[in-house]
């Protein structure tokens, strides 16, 4: 029998390992990362060309939606092959190591470092190329941050859910994340307008809270759910 | 300030007890075993009075929404018996989740499509009043949106029940997938009109209520067992479409 040992630390150690495999295998098949990154790269550039046509920057509402559309995207793409590149062989060999929730935490803070580095790159190539109409920065990249720890929260479980279902795991990540994510990109983007704009903190402090609530509701919400799909 | 204060406490746990009182009957009334007809002579009752007393009575006359405020006696209380239904489905996923059964997948699943066909229903009645009040079938306000999105939440939902082969992972996965749903997208749809500040759809601030167009107590007479009545509805249609699931399932097995 094993000895009796506190929880807490035990699932700590257990995230911690579970992280650093993360960004061990994420390093050893750089091709994904090199892929997500030329995707935000490509994507930011085809904006700048078509936008060039008509002499440079685009009005700040197009600057608005065309970089949260280019987030949107790019947070699937980097989160869809999260669970599913792991074989079923893989999956029950962690299972057999440690417990659910240590897997699901360490997936959404993988997730959310990952998408914190996408989401800032993607603001300086877009800035570079497309300028920098933000009046509030630190408002602008607090928002942004908020939006990448959102979307890895959310799109974690979605994409352990598309996996399960096997087959076409990133359509169906697709149709099951875009309407889940639909009310926490609207709060996103009239903050980030805002930001935009240079109003005063105080319109946006209630958006704030309440982004800032649904990433505790989704994020507890996975932690209760993931044991029961983990078990299958 | 703090009656008001008080007074908003009451009510909020009012209405959660009358909330989970409905949750726990509705599941009463669909897994019944017997014809029921007493409550379903009521629903049927409840409705054509509703529905002709609705067209009948005086009503208020307010500029621009003039006759139409009678849909209200039709397009609330659908919405109200949508959210009844989704939170019985979602009851009833935590209970598959806690002791997993075909049963109670089933319930599940008959109750969300329930659910659906009356958010369809209430899209509908909406639309129309919209067109009829300010003047286009769909405009961007933020309760609309909303609704749109928890339609498009059950669409994936049923998207995703038809991409399982094994039936067990169905239940579980769509199971995991109702509640996240729910729990993620349900409450945000009604904070989010309510802190966007410029809907013009009524009921944006305080309780979804109907303080704008100042309810009088002869249309609250009718609007109440209107929303009775549709609940009962959607609870009927739950157990006469669950009932033919499980009459399916049998003869699978057979």
């Amino acid at each position: 029998m094993r000895p009796e040992t506190d929880p807490v630390p035990v699932l700590l150690r257990e995230i911690s390992t579970l992280l650093a495999k993360d960004f061990r295998l994420e390093w050893r098949q750089r091709a994904a990362l090199g892929g997500l990154l030329l995707y935000v790269g490509s994507t930011v550039f085809v904006c700048f060309l078509s936008f060039s046509l008509r002499g440079g920057t685009p009005p700040p509402p197009a600057w608005n939606a065309l970089l949260w559309v280019i987030l949107l995207f790019a947070a699937i793409n980097a989160v869809a092959k999260g669970f599913m590149q792991e074989s079923p062989g893989q999956r029950l060999y962690y299972y057999t190591l440690v417990r659910p929730q240590a897997v699901i935490l360490a997936k959404i803070l993988y997730n959310t470092l990952l998408l914190t580095a996408v989401a800032l790159l993607g603001l300086f190539l877009y800035t570079v190329f497309l300028g920098n109409p933000i009046q509030d920065a630190p408002l602008f990249v607090a928002n942004l941050l908020l939006g990448a720890v959102g979307f890895a929260t959310t799109l974690t479980l979605v994409s352990g859910i598309a996996a399960k279902a096997g087959g076409n795991g990133a359509t169906l990540m697709a149709i099951l994340g875009f309407p889940l994510m639909v009310p926490m990109l609207l709060l996103l983007i009239k903050v980030s307008k805002n930001a935009l704009d240079g109003l005063d903190r105080s319109v946006s402090q209630q958006s704030l809270l309440t982004l800032l609530a649904l990433n505790m509701l989704v994020g507890a919400v996975s932690y209760l759910l993931f044991p029961f799909l983990w078990r299958g | 300030m703090n009656k008001i204060v008080l007074i908003g406490i009451i009510a909020s746990v009012a209405s959660v007890l009358v909330t989970i009182g409905a949750v726990w009957g509705g599941q009463k009334l669909i897994e019944q075993r017997t014809a029921g007809r007493g409550w379903k002579a009521l629903t049927v009752l409840l409705l054509l009075a509703a529905s002709a007393a609705g067209i009948l009575i005086d009503v208020p006359r307010l500029p621009i929404v003039n006759e139409s405020i009678r849909n209200l006696f039709f397009h609330v209380p659908m919405w109200f018996a949508m959210i009844m239904t989704l939170l019985v489905s979602v009851w009833y996923s935590i209970l598959y989740l806690r002791n997993p059964s075909a049963r109670l997948d089933i319930l599940s699943h008959e109750a969300a499509k329930s659910g659906i066909v009356l958010g369809l229903l209430g899209l509908a009645t909406g639309s129309l009043w919209a067109k009829y009040t300010w003047g286009a079938w769909w405009t961007p306000d933020p309760r609309l949106n909303a609704a749109a999105v928890a339609m498009l939440i059950y669409g994936a939902y049923l998207v995703l029940r038809g991409s399982f082969r094994d039936e067990q992972q169905r239940a579980r996965v769509s199971a995991i997938y109702n509640i996240f749903a729910f729990a993620a997208a349900i409450p945000l749809l009604f904070i989010l009109p309510r802190i966007s500040g410029n809907s013009l759809h009524p009921g944006q601030t305080g309780n979804p209520g109907f303080n704008k167009y100042d309810l009088d107590s002869t249309m609250r007479m009718v609007f109440y067992p209107a929303v009775i009545g549709w609940i009962l509805f959607a609870f009927w249609m739950t157990q006469v479409s669950s009932r033919l699931a499980f009459l399916q399932l049998k003869l699978d097995e057979k």
